[in-house]
Formats: structure tokens, sequence, C-alpha cells
């Protein structure tokens, strides 16, 4: 199952991101009638059919998935997930609609029509994620239901998509998919300029992935924040997973990539009081703590990743700002295509912090995760089938992508 | 609210909004296998046309016609969480190949349309999931029909892995639907394809395949009724019982290779759709009133109300948006209007 959500995850990202930029594109075309932009427009339509294909068959695997490896979780958490589960059912039903109008409507509907099919497909998958994230959300931080010796009690599928973690989850993922994949596309481009100046195809294509990735990625350290200080008081034991705080302590330190201590930082940034005391793993029971070496190390590298984004997205802008294009500022243009893979990766580490920070529960302080899971003996043998068949899927996109791509360079 | 013998709530409401999902299913992402099947047979001197016209036709809708799937299956865990359960752990093995097969068909169709290493290899892949897919449903659905499903639950934990996780699903009659299945699709696709074909030429050799898939349905339904009668007695009773589907289904089925006969194509596709609907809404009355028979029923599994309430309150604002979405993209796609740019 984790295997089948990393997998999927990038491209569920790509495939909310991925939309925007074409319409994006095929709007700059409408208004400036510069043909460039509607090759663009084309190009990006193609890469996106293809990984919405993949994610939308890689979208299916989960939601069968859930009932093949954890009956239990969803007999219990059925009749409360099942209500976003639907409505995303129905979101990802609109867009994939929409997109086959968009991918082969070009001649068949009208201008106006085909942008706006673009921009369903666009807000739509915007949607999805909202819905699939606020499950999650709820897994961390679950309300609206209440079991008793394994017997569902009561179930309030409102309060349960109204839990404490929603909106930040939901925001950080959204940001997250926009600042990924406007960065990574940012990137394929900019490694293209960097040995050809001159071909405004791909001037244009960078400039456009940088209209998203950078409010995005500048935007996305506030919700870390945000983010972090609902993690601190929801789930403190997760907190000090993230930080590898052993001991409870007032006026806790901030350790950045193991070596520079900030005193009192850890304090101040999850409850912003330099003050207050941050419960350590100690206060918590052996039985109630996850593994602390992954959930540590994954968040030291999100954050350092996301920071990095941050900081070459301001420096772009700025650029931007002065001289119109970075096309002649080959520094900038090789960050960029350093940061080409920065934001899947740090999107693979927040998940991991999230995910394996909750263990031993899946659902938060409800249900452990060892009772959830499929009496089936012999998981292996799935687990392993589904590896290979995304090994080989994803190499497969790699190569019809850099094809795309090539065909242009 | 009762209906003869059919008591009405919402749980029966959302079971049969579940139904007609499910028969969307069919009807569309069912004909899209069926499309496959057609081109690991394309044979004689079109065979390149006729791969092309398959791929033209499925190309724009297939991924929308797949999500009807994704409905059935949020519906059935919201509603019903302790039949999904049941049928996740059981039917482990059925369900995880078939979603290997959902996989490769829609990954390669589109690695064929856009990658860059010839369609050779791709198409095959296609084909052959194309084949293995609907084989599986038609089992899974075998296997939920016997009851073997709802017993073997009881024995987990307990019975062998062969006698809990195997023996439900790999008996004759789970088989015997599975090819039935196929046959069902891979009639559906061939009729549809008569409709979509612009030359005389294509639309007869999709006439003559619409034709012996008819013949295979008719010997796969043959053989289907007669296991089901030692393996599944609950569906041999409903089914008989059901005299009106019964010969509902009987008469769109004449009416569809009457028509396929007489080249009256646009008839033949609806009379076909309607036999494939009628024989699955005569397996679903004939479950009534269960999921999972003989252990869940609709009541038994069903959801706490408020979420039953949310859900229907879901589906219908939904539908209000799918709908028209849905009929839109059929017009652009499957209309004779043509809005040139």
């Amino acid at each position: 199952m984790a295997l089948s959500l990393g997998f999927h995850i990038v491209f569920a990202e790509i495939g909310i991101a991925m939309p925007l930029l074409m319409v994006l594109a095929e709007w700059r075309w409408q208004r400036s009638g510069d043909p460039v932009y509607l090759q663009l427009a084309r190009r990006w339509a193609k890469g996106t059919a293809v990984l919405f294909a993949v994610g939308a068959v890689s979208g299916t695997v989960l939601s069968f998935e859930l009932g093949l490896l954890w009956p239990e979780f969803m007999r219990l958490a059925g009749p409360v997930v099942g209500i976003p589960f639907s409505l995303e059912g129905f979101a990802f039903f609109t867009e994939a609609i929409f997109l086959g109008v968009y991918l082969y409507g070009w001649e068949r509907v009208s201008p106006r029509a085909h942008l706006l099919a673009g921009l369903i497909v666009a807000l739509s998958g915007a949607a999805s994620a909202l819905f699939v994230v606020i499950v999650n959300a709820w897994m961390n931080t679950p309300a609206g239901l209440t079991v008793d010796a394994g017997r569902v009690v009561s179930v309030d599928p409102i309060a349960g998509m109204l839990n404490p973690s929603s909106v930040q989850q939901v925001l950080h993922m959204l940001l997250a998919a926009y600042a990924s994949t406007g960065l990574a596309v940012a990137g394929i481009h900019a490694a293209v300029l960097l040995r050809r100046r001159d071909v405004a195809f791909h001037s244009h294509a960078l400039m456009l992935a940088l209209t998203i990735a950078i409010p995005s990625s500048l935007l996305q350290p506030v919700s870390g924040d945000l983010s972090a200080r609902t993690v601190a008081r929801w789930q403190p034991v997760k907190l000090a997973a993230m930080e590898a705080l052993l001991e409870t302590q007032r006026g806790a330190p901030l350790h950045v990539g193991g070596v520079i201590e900030i005193p009192r930082g850890l304090s101040l940034l999850a409850f912003h009081d330099p003050d207050a005391e941050v419960r350590g793993l100690d206060a918590f029971p052996d039985g109630d703590r996850p593994p602390v070496a992954p959930v540590h190390v994954a968040f030291q590298l999100m954050v350092i990743l996301g920071t990095l984004m941050a900081l070459v997205c301001a420096w772009a802008a700025v650029v931007i700002a002065r001289q119109q294009t970075i096309a002649g500022r080959p520094s900038l243009l090789a960050a960029l295509v350093a940061l080409t893979p920065a934001g899947f990766i740090a999107t693979e580490a927040g998940w991991t912090v999230t995910e394996v920070g909750r263990q031993p529960w899946v659902i938060g302080g409800v249900l452990r995760t060892a009772d959830a899971v499929t009496p089936m003996p012999g998981l292996a043998v799935p687990l392993v089938l589904f590896a290979l068949v995304y090994v080989c899927l994803a190499a497969v996109v790699v190569s019809v992508i850099a094809s795309l791509v090539r065909e242009t360079a | 609210m009762s209906i003869g013998p059919f008591i009405i709530g919402l749980p029966e409401i959302i079971a049969a909004v579940m139904g007609v999902a499910l028969n969307a299913y069919v009807l569309t992402g069912g004909a899209d296998f069926g499309g496959g099947v057609w081109d690991l047979f394309a044979s004689g001197a079109r065979r390149d046309r006729q791969r092309a016209l398959i791929a033209e036709s499925i190309a724009p809708i297939w991924e929308a016609n797949h999500v009807w799937l994704i409905v059935v299956v949020v519906v059935l865990l919201t509603a019903f969480p302790p039949a999904f359960a049941m049928l996740g752990t059981v039917l482990h093995i059925p369900l995880t190949i078939m979603l290997v097969g959902i996989v490769l068909r829609g990954s390669a169709f589109v690695f064929r349309s856009y990658g860059t290493r010839g369609p050779g290899r791709w198409g095959t892949t296609f084909a052959g999931a194309s084949i293995i897919t609907p084989l599986l449903l038609g089992i899974i659905v075998g296997a939920v029909a016997t009851g073997a499903v709802a017993e073997a639950a009881e024995r987990v934990g307990r019975g062998t892995f062969a006698d809990v996780f195997v023996a439900p699903w790999a008996a004759a009659f789970p088989s015997a639907v599975g090819l039935f299945a196929l046959a069902l699709f891979a009639f559906l696709a061939a009729t549809y394809l008569t409709v979509d074909a612009e030359d005389d030429e294509l639309r007869d050799d999709f006439r003559a395949r619409a034709l012996a898939a008819a013949v295979l349905v008719f010997v796969c339904a043959a053989a289907a009724l007669l296991l089901a009668h030692s393996a599944a007695p609950r569906v041999a009773v409903g089914v008989v019982g059901a005299l009106v589907i019964q010969a509902g289904t009987a008469v769109s089925a004449i009416v569809a290779i009457v028509a396929l006969w007489r080249r009256r194509f646009r008839v033949a596709r609806i009379a076909a759709a309607a036999q494939v609907s009628l024989i699955l809404w005569g397996w679903l009355l004939a479950q009534y009133p269960y999921i999972v028979p003989p252990a869940l029923s609709i009541r038994d599994a069903a959801a706490p109300a408020v979420t039953l309430r949310l859900l229907a309150i879901g589906l219908a604002s939904g539908a209000a948006v799918l709908l028209p979405s849905l009929r839109y993209l059929l017009r652009t796609f499957k209309g004779r209007v043509r809005v040139a740019r």
C-alpha cells in the first residue's frame, strides 16, 4: 500500500499541476496569438495524457487495495472516509471526462469551450487531491467516529472531514504539487536553455512553469509552519520523532542538519513561545512510539529541500523582476536544473513523515496498523508483483516523457 | 415503502444506484475491454485498419468509462463497508490479478499511442490485459453468486490457505461466468464498432465478429446455467423465477442478432446493450436481498443512516454534474455533428 501510494503521489502531483500549466499556455496563446504557446500547450497536453492515464490506473489500484490490504480499517472507517472518497470519485470522473474533451477535442469544440474544458480538468484535479488528503488528515487526527470494543458506536462524516488537520494538510499538499511540478518542468526546460539560449519554445515554457513554481514555493514554508504547529498540538509524539527529541523539555532547541543547534528554536517554532514545553519521546509509552530514525531523517530532508526551493525561487523572482527573463543567467538555470527532482523527493520525504510518524497506528489512537492488515498470508507476493509493475511503468513513463522533450530540443 | 417482495429504503436505493453504476461500467468500460479482445484477433487484409478503428473509438472515452468501476468501489466501501472488507479479504487473489490487468491495459494503451518504440509490444500487452480483466471480473461475480465467498469468510484464520483464499473462486461455475463475461464484452464491442466504422468493409468485419461472439455468448450462458443448478442454487432459482427479465433478455438477444444480420446496426447496438443490462439485473435481483449471499444482506451490511444520507446527497449532486458532462463528451466524440475550427 505504501508502495502504491509512494508511486501514485508523484503522478497525482503532476496530474494536479500539469493541467494548470497546459491551460496557462493555451490561454496565453489565445491572448497573444503566439504559436509557440500553442505548441507548448499541445506538448504539455501529451505529457498530461500519459501521466493522467498512469495516475488513473494506479489510483484504481489504491481504491481496491484499501479493501485488499486493510479490510478491518475499511470496516471501521468506511462510514466516515467513504464520503470524501465518493466525492473524490466524482471529482476524478469530471477530470477524466473533460481531459478526454481537451485531448481529443482540439478540432471538435470551440476555442473557448476547449480552454474551459482544460480549466475544469485543472480544478477537478485539485478537488480530488483535497478529498484524498482529507482522508489522510482524518487518519492522523480522527474525528466523528466512536468505536467501542471493535464496534462502530456512532459516526459523523462531516465532523470527520473537518478534523483538526484537514485544512493544513490540504494546503501543504496542493502547494507541494504546484511547487514540485512547476520546478520539475522549469528544470527540464532550463536544461535545454543552458545548451541553446535562443529557443523561444523553452524560454516561454520556463517562464510559465516559474509562474506556478515561484508563488507556491515561497508560500510552502508558511504552510509548513502551520502544519508543524498542528502536529505539535494534536500529534505530539510525531513531533518528538520528527525532531528526534528524546526528553521532554522547556525551551527546547532546534537542530538543523544534525550540526547547527538553535537554542529554544523548537519551542518557538512549534508553539510560537520560546519557553513552551515540548514533550519528548520519554513522555509516551514504548508501544506508542513511531520509528524515530526514518521520521527524523525524512523531516530534515523535506525541510532542507523546501528551503532550497524557496531560496532559488526567490532568486528567480528577483531576476525576473529586474530583467523580465532569466535565459541569460546560466548560474540560475543550473540551479533550476539541479532542483528538478527536489520537489518530488521532498514530497516523498513529507509522506514518510506523516505516515511513518503516525505508526503504530493506522487511525491515530483508534486502530493499530497490525490489527487492520488483512489476515491473508503471503502478502509479500502481491507486494513484489506490484513493485515490479510499478518499476516497469516508471521506467516507461520516463522514457516516453524524455522522448517528448527531445522532440523539440 | 415496499413494492411486491422488495422493501425500499435508503440502503436499497443506494444498492440500486451501485447496480446502475455497475451497469454503466459493463456497457462502456466492458466494451472497451472487448475492443482490446478484437485488437488481439485483428486479422485479414484490413487488420491494421481494424486496430486503428478500435483505438480511435475508445481513446477519448476509456478513462471516463473506467471511472464507473471506481464509483462502484467507493459506493460499496462507503455504504456497505463489511461487504467491501469481506470481498477484499477472500477474493484477494483474483482482485489483485484483475488490478494488474487494469493497470497494464490502461498504461499499455497510452504508451502505444504516445510512445516512440513502435506499437508492437504495447499492442500485445494491451490486448492480453483486455482478456484477463473481464475474465477475472466474471470469476469474481460468479464466486460471490455461489455463496462460497461468504462461507470462506467464516473460515478465515481456521481453514487452510487454499480452502479460504483459492477454493471460493477457482471453481467451475465462476470460470464459466468469467468466460461468459468475456464473450459478452467482445459481443458488445463488436456491435458498437459496426456503428463507429466509417466504411462498409470494416463494418462487415465487425458484423461477422459480432455474430460469432453472439454464438459464444449463447454457449457460455448455457454452460453457466447448467453449472448454476449445482453450484449456485439461489441464482438458478432466482433467474428462472424472474421470468420477465428472462423473457426480456431472450427477446433483446434475438433482436440484436436479427438486426446484425439485416445490417440495422444502430438497432443492434441498442438491443445488445439491453441484453447485457438485463443479464446483469437478472443476477442482481436473484441475489436480492443479499450483497454477499447468503451472509450479508443489504440491511446487514449497510453503514449508519447518517453516512447513507450524506452519500445519497453526494451521489445526487455528483450525478447532476456528471450526467450532462458525460452527454457532452459522447456528443463531442460519438455524435455526427462536428464543429469545425
